[in-house]
């Protein structure tokens, strides 16, 4: 079978993205994630070359996101209980261009590791001043910013005593449909990262710390909240059609 | 050049964040230009069972085959009621519904033409990056030179990828992450 890039030259002639490089995504099947392996195919994906269809995607600019969804503090009557913290950072694509106007969706569990979600039957409390979703767009220069709670670690049945590390979950599009990543970020030092088997399933290990943010004492708000730093690249395009 | 930021699962708990609010499932206003279609089917996996926790997102070019994006520079007119864009979760019956119209063929690699379709973004649990596949639909002339299915060497694989209409005007796509009947998935 053609490799995808032999076909992107020989058949594209609009620009298509970038191939992926070796180790940079999961891929599977990758049976340490238990449920992977029931829902994957078992043949090979057929590469296609970037036609129209994939370098163009929803830019849904026709949703309207209001700022105050940024703040996943301010949502009820009352603050959330936990430890205050700032996420930001810059979306760019791999040519280190910025990527604007992009929606970026997150959503999380509350401080005590419990998500308001009807099927989350972990036996930790809810918070009455948390949901854990927010919503932003990034603004010219590719960045953005949450203000949110750092969420909490759980259990959960994969293996025998398995426990996800605290992460919060980030969908975002991007300018095309093959751009579109949904991710998690997690935090430095956090001893479970070693064990999990979701974040393990990056095989590239320079490529897995990408999903580790930094702590960013500029982004620190005195008296108030720690900020943290999570850049997110995504696939960068080609310059022409026949660009190796 | 900087290192990519790599995929993780959707996992189960995305509903309140990415569906309960932010499902697009009527795509066409009464407006819009173009032959309605429902667009349905179930996702199953490896053994056939209902995969409940799916969230599905589709893209599609309007009635004349364009696309409501600035990198479509295709000489034709723009329907501007239309963004063709798609995003539901699926029930506990494995079910997914979208109402919209069916798009015209699009501007292929070379000179060709491609059939119509509608590109398909499938995230699950058990899932650490999205899969993808494209909708055809049954009986149309251009599906036989379409420079994407004809990618599918074998009969039997292209079919996963063909909508058959129902009799009440639906077109049925069901997605079969594995088994028998596996959907082709595509690597983009």
């Amino acid at each position: 079978m053609a490799k995808p890039h032999e076909l992107w030259s020989a058949m594209s002639d609009v620009p298509g993205y970038r191939p992926i490089p070796e180790g940079a995504m999961p891929t599977h099947p990758f049976p340490d994630y238990r449920s992977n392996p029931v829902r994957v195919p078992r043949r090979p994906l057929v590469p296609i070359p970037h036609t129209l269809s994939e370098v163009t995607g929803p830019v849904y600019g026709h949703e309207a996101v209001r700022t105050a969804e940024a703040d996943l503090t301010t949502q009820h009557a009352g603050a959330p209980l936990g430890e205050r913290i700032i996420v930001w950072g810059r979306v760019i694509d791999e040519d280190e261009r910025a990527v604007p106007n992009t929606l970026l969706e997150i959503w999380q569990a509350n401080a005590a590791g419990r998500y308001i979600h009807q099927l989350d039957q972990h036996p930790a409390p809810l918070d009455p001043n948390f949901t854990g979703a927010g919503r932003a767009v990034s603004d010219s220069q590719g960045n953005y910013r949450f203000v949110t709670i750092r969420p909490g670690a759980y259990p959960w049945k994969n293996h025998d005593n398995a426990w996800r590390p605290a992460h919060i979950h980030i969908s975002l599009f991007g300018p095309s449909f093959v751009t579109r990543l949904v991710t998690q970020m997690y935090f430095p030092g956090d001893p479970l990262l070693p064990l999990d088997p979701i974040y393990n399933s990056v095989p590239d290990p320079r490529a897995r710390e990408r999903l580790v943010a930094s702590f960013d004492l500029e982004a620190t708000v005195p008296e108030w909240a720690l900020g943290y730093r999570f850049d997110i690249v995504l696939r960068g395009r080609r310059a022409t059609p026949m660009e190796a | 050049m900087a290192g990519l930021t790599p995929s993780q699962t959707v996992g189960p708990f995305f509903h309140y964040a990415l569906t309960d609010d932010h499902t697009v499932s009527e795509l066409a206003s009464p407006q819009t230009r173009g032959q309605r279609i429902t667009l349905r089917g179930r996702v199953l996996d490896g053994e056939g069972r209902a995969v409940p926790d799916a969230m599905i997102e589709i893209w599609q070019a309007d009635a004349e085959g364009r696309y409501d994006h600035p990198d479509d520079h295709q000489d034709r007119p723009r329907d501007p009621t239309f963004h063709g864009f798609g995003r539901c979760a699926s029930d506990e019956r494995g079910c997914y519904t979208f109402r919209t119209i069916k798009p015209g063929p699009v501007a292929g690699p070379g000179n060709t033409l491609q059939a119509p379709h509608i590109l398909v973004n499938l995230f699950a649990r058990g899932l650490l990056k999205q899969l993808v596949t494209r909708v055809y639909f049954a009986h149309e002339p251009l599906n036989d030179s379409d420079p994407v299915l004809g990618l599918v060497e074998d009969d039997g694989r292209r079919a996963t990828l063909i909508a058959n209409a129902e009799g009440d005007g639906s077109y049925v796509f069901d997605i079969h992450l594995g088994g028998a009947s596996e959907t082709v998935f595509f690597e983009t």
